[in-house]
């Protein structure tokens, strides 16, 4: 996957293919400047850090687009010293952004990871990096090492969770971090911090850290610089699909989704854009002038998601692309709460169908159904995404729909997945 | 916090512990109804002091622990 930045928004991409291809440490303070951070508890220096970050409007690019400030607060008014949890699972299959940002600018995550601890009084540092993605570790113990020979900072370890699709979840990690056990628990209050050890667990993506990482440097003010008010800043998409230049880009928040798509150059027509990830929602090409942010997207019945967006030509079919989607996520659940383990499969059973022109108009009833069941009913969100997957396929691919049940697939459902899809065995340790 | 009878329940079910096994839909139909595999659909809408009795024995009886009942602060 080839790596580039979009015009005038490389901020957190400056080293790789367009810049210099070091991810080192002195390459690394060369672009972005030193940062002072200090090594113990310092209520000035974290008065005006928490000012700027609160200001700066950052939210979480983890997929839950949580303000990140209002992370830090709630583990702070728990009163004792957090463990600082960086997030680098990337257990969507079509995201690739953690993985180019720890390979070109590991310091800036751990810069990032470094300010946040020094913020909220936390001793130690856990990188979490997925047990199938070796070089990212590599990267990341290279970079730590350079950091020990410079001296100071705070104890960083890495540890390899299972590279499944749920492990990446907050509670999944946490409780993998507990017991080894890497599946999601319900939390039915989402304002107590989960616990590690008896401490709270301040847990953000890679990405955000890096946001962190630049925000303290330069200030609010540049970060919102770009973007919109209401969602400022840059964030990381990986696009992929039916498109000529496929790649990780860095992209200012509220460009138009059609922008985007246009700048990877499609092979063909469009017939929709996958946004957010496989829990994320098909969004119709007719929609496409949308601003790529939260809350334009969510309009739009879509998500920002982890920045996903896969682009499907007409010349495929979307209902069998959203029946392969289903089963993966079908497989991927941990296996606890009955909506998800039966929900899910018997989901991916309708789609098939429809798919292969064998499902009538009271299968697509029964699938609708089956949404309405599944909705909101496990202990984590990864149902409830492949539902609002599988709603936006029946609305935007609804001509398609038309077709396959009047007992005729598509001339697209034989045509190969443009979709990634893990190698299957790759790594199947930890969850059930 | 004078106003007596402001504290409502609603029932909570825990997916990750529920078997299934449907006591509680059989208890009470008026919360609970099962989907096609057998889990129970818990309407999570404050229980009536008509059903806050059934609701507690739904909850006891049931053999996973899964079904809770929960406090709300109301606004009756
Ligand atoms: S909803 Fe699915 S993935 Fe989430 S905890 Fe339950 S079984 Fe696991
Ligand atoms: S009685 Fe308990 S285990 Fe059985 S269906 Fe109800 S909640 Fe689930």
């Amino acid at each position: 996957m080839t790596t580039a930045t979009l015009d005038r928004t490389e901020r957190l991409l400056r080293t790789g293919p367009d810049g210099p291809a070091d991810p080192g440490l002195s390459t690394h303070l060369a672009l972005h400047g030193p940062l002072a951070v200090p090594r113990r508890d310092d209520r000035d220096w974290s008065h005006a850090v928490w000012r700027e970050m609160a200001a700066s409007g950052l939210t979480g690019r983890g997929g839950g687009g949580f303000p990140a400030a209002a992370k830090w607060d709630a583990v702070t008014r728990s009163g004792r010293r957090p463990l600082v949890v960086v997030n680098a699972m990337e257990g969507e299959p079509a995201s690739a952004k953690d993985r180019a940002l720890l390979a070109w600018s590991p310091h800036l995550v751990l810069d990032g990871a470094e300010v946040v601890a020094a913020l909220s009084g936390a001793r130690e540092i856990v990188v979490c990096v997925a047990d199938d993605r070796d070089s990212s570790a590599r990267v990341v113990e290279r970079a730590l090492a350079e950091r020990a020979r410079a001296g100071g900072g705070r104890p960083v370890s890495v540890v390899r969770p299972p590279a499944r699709y749920v492990t990446g979840e907050e509670s999944a990690l946490v409780s993998w971090l507990t017991r080894g056990d890497a599946r999601p628990a319900l939390r039915v209050d989402k304002s107590v911090p989960l616990q590690v050890r008896r401490r709270p667990v301040l847990l953000h993506n890679a990405e955000t850290l890096a946001q962190v990482a630049l925000i303290v440097r330069h200030g609010a003010a540049w970060f919102r610089e770009l973007g919109t008010s209401e969602a400022p800043g840059s964030t990381l998409v990986t696009v992929s699909g039916a498109v000529r230049t496929p790649g990780v880009f860095e992209v200012e928040l509220g460009t138009p989704v059609a922008e985007l798509v246009a700048r990877v150059d499609p092979t063909g027509p469009v017939a929709g854009i996958l946004l957010g990830g496989y829990g994320g929602a098909w969004l119709d090409p007719a929609h496409a002038s949308v601003a790529y942010a939260p809350g334009p997207l969510a309009a739009a019945g879509a998500t920002l998601g982890v920045g996903i967006v896969v682009v499907l030509a007409t010349s495929s079919c979307g209902i069998a692309e959203t029946a392969r989607i289903a089963r993966y996520m079908a497989g991927e659940s941990a296996g606890q709460c009955g909506p998800c383990v039966f929900g899910l499969p018997a989901m991916a059973d309708d789609l098939e169908l429809l798919a292969a022109g064998r499902g009538d108009p009271a299968v697509v009833g029964r699938l609708e159904q089956r949404c309405d069941a599944v909705m909101g009913r496990g202990a984590c969100r990864h149902p409830d995404g492949v539902v609002r997957l599988v709603r936006s396929a029946l609305t935007v691919f609804a001509d398609d729909l038309r077709v396959h049940t009047a007992g005729h697939p598509c001339t697209g459902h034989a045509a190969p997945t443009v979709l990634r899809f893990p190698v299957a065995g790759a790594s199947r340790a930890g969850a059930a | 916090m004078s106003r007596a009878a402001t504290v409502q329940v609603r029932l909570r079910v825990d997916p990750v512990a529920c078997d299934a096994f449907g006591f509680c839909a059989e208890l009470l139909p008026e919360r609970v109804t099962l989907d096609e595999w057998g889990y129970p659909i818990v309407d999570g809408r404050p229980v009536g002091p008509h059903l806050v009795d059934l609701a507690a024995r739904a909850a006891a009886e049931c053999p996973r622990r899964a079904l809770h009942l929960e406090r709300v602060a109301g606004t009756a």
